[in-house]
């Protein structure tokens, strides 16, 4: 074994012991869905930071966004507007949530939907729409481990890597079982760490030795022009469009993924969570460095063959030592467990909570619902270990992607909501129905393109489609709440009141 | 200055970011990066200083 094997391996072990560690970390018993799925409501500043960083930026970004660079240029720095404008959405919007749910004991956005509008119908498709957005993201995780394990020399076959996947995932959901989001809390530390130190070291050293970054930006925007589909690395005017809705459709999806929520509510007051949007772009300009990596690894003329997800790793091993290199991809491994379990508890409390059973249901009982999330949990995680493992990584980034514009579906009924009565139950359950088909067919008819060339009026307008989809939920929702109004029919009860917001 | 004044501050950034046309373009560059690039890693930094003034501006307010 190399040196870096032995690091590398040593680091994943190390999280590996934190994880079931952390299920001694805080004085409270592990005995209710609160301690469990979020922590105890009790994490602060600065644990809150370092979980929020590591389940927003997952290793898959940081496998993919340089990968996309790599392959198209510009186009990949969308991933920059976007984290800018999340900061200021989570800050207004996520505040507000976490007061209401920490008053009223919401674990979901699903909670808050049924409580709002009285809805079962809507509860439902809030929680589904979660879960089923979220299952291919934790495959994406697996995804981006395979990329590194391939190309670390750990595993040197394809059956060994298959086997450290099983194993570090065996691990991972056995720690999440016993410790709940205490150990993706802990190992974030370690996973961000090393995140970071790896990004300063490779800033150090590679764009030095590839003669500074004046000199790669020329050499990407050479390498790309002369790509089958020319690229460039100044947006071309066709992509303007396209580049701010997904940029704005991926903000706005960002903060009601059942993972992100999950992270929102373990702090310990909207004081933490407003603190940390000031606090957590840091995370954006390590990001942006390494989409950066991406035209790097074009100057230096790697060759990725036929799968781009391996430009980090591949760049990695050309120019670290070899013991450091086994640092890199130990962090990339940990970033993507880490996420993984954030986004299983995630989907398991929406599970437990909204789709077995309705909120409301659950407060009447609030401590039965607590192992069947610890079980249902395991069960996310043997799934999205099965979308990876069985079939094409291709399918998984198309769910995943078609994922997205399906999450920003339910944003009508949970965000609009925490600030007006005034839709109409079910006028956001037919809006979610018309997003999540249009979303879809718009899919399905690009060939799961990011893009949709929408024709009007002559002239062909790319924009993202999940922005697209989410205009026609928008409409489709206010048209059907004037009319179902002027209907007089039943609007639900709403059981939180405005002081609950405050 | 109100409450209500600072919330809106938090438009600043998406109006600097969403709109491609203003800054997709190579010069002037600096430290070797071109307009695309400091421009928008400037914005990360900026819209982060514009929060933390709300934050600040709003703490005594939200009472917590």
């Amino acid at each position: 074994m190399s040196s870096g094997t032995i690091i590398f391996i040593a680091l994943v072990l190390a999280v590996t012991v934190l994880g079931f560690l952390a299920a001694r970390w805080g004085s409270a018993k592990l005995n209710s869905l609160d301690e469990w799925a979020l922590g105890g409501r009790r994490f602060g500043t600065i644990v809150s930071w370092f979980l929020l960083g590591g389940d927003l930026y997952t290793a898959y970004t940081f496998i993919a966004v340089p990968a996309l660079a790599f392959g198209a240029g510009a186009l990949a720095f969308f991933a920059v507007p976007y984290t800018t404008i999340a900061y200021p959405l989570i800050f207004l919007i996520m505040s507000r949530f976490w007061t209401i749910a920490k008053r009223r004991g919401y674990v979901t956005t699903a909670d808050f939907v049924h409580d709002r509008f009285g809805s079962r119908a809507l509860e439902l498709a809030v929680a589904i729409t979660g879960v089923v957005a979220v299952m291919p993201y934790i495959a994406l995780q697996l995804v981006g481990m395979q990329a590194v394990l391939e190309k670390a020399g750990i595993a040197s076959t394809n059956a060994s890597a298959l086997l450290f996947l099983v194993i570090a995932f065996v691990l991972l959901a056995a720690y999440t079982f016993t410790s709940g989001l205490r150990a993706p809390a802990m190992i974030a530390f370690v996973k961000d760490t090393l995140i970071y130190v790896t990004v300063i070291v490779a800033l150090a050293i590679i764009p030095a030795k590839l003669g500074g970054w004046a000199h790669i930006f020329d050499a990407a925007q050479a390498a790309l022009a002369a790509k089958p589909k020319p690229g460039s690395i100044i947006l071309g005017p066709n992509l303007y469009f396209a580049y701010s809705t997904l940029a704005f459709g991926s903000a706005l999806a960002l903060f009601i993924y059942p993972h992100s929520v999950t992270s929102v509510l373990s702090a310990k007051s909207a004081q933490v969570i407003r603190r940390n949007c000031a606090l957590l772009p840091l995370y954006s300009l390590l990001l942006t460095f390494i989409a950066l990596l991406g035209y790097c690894a074009l100057a230096a003329h790697i060759n990725v063959g036929k799968d781009a997800n391996t430009v980090i790793p591949q760049l990695f091993a050309q120019f670290f030592p070899n013991w450091f290199a086994g640092v890199g991809f130990a962090a990339i491994v940990i970033g993507a467990l880490v996420p993984a379990a954030i986004m299983a508890i995630g989907a398991a409390n929406l599970f437990a909570s909204n789709i077995l059973q309705s909120f409301r249901a659950r407060q009447a009982r609030p401590s039965s619902e607590f192992n069947t999330a610890r079980f249902i949990a395991l069960l996310v995680l043997a799934g999205g270990f099965s979308i990876a493992v069985f079939v094409r990584p291709q399918f998984a980034i198309n769910f995943q992607l078609l994922g997205g514009a399906w999450i920003l579906q339910i944003f009508p009924a949970v965000v609009l909501g925490l600030y007006t009565r005034w839709f109409h139950p079910g006028a956001l359950f037919a809006g979610w129905l018309a997003g999540m088909g249009a979303a879809t067919w718009m899919a399905l008819d690009s060939h799961f393109a990011t893009f949709y060339p929408l024709h009007v009026g002559g002239t062909v307008l790319a924009g993202a489609n999940m922005f697209y989809a989410f205009i026609v939920n928008i409409i489709v929702t206010a048209v059907l709440t004037l009319v179902l109004g002027a209907l007089k029919t039943n609007a639900g009860t709403d059981f939180t009141t405005a002081a609950d917001y405050a | 200055m109100s409450k209500r004044f600072y919330y809106w501050l938090l438009v600043v950034p998406f109006v600097a970011t969403l709109v491609p046309p203003f800054y997709a373009r190579r010069e002037p560059s600096l430290f070797g990066f071109p307009f695309f690039y400091w421009y928008q890693i400037l914005w990360i930094v900026l819209a982060a200083i514009i929060v933390w003034v709300i934050y600040l501006a709003t703490r005594e307010a939200t009472n917590e």
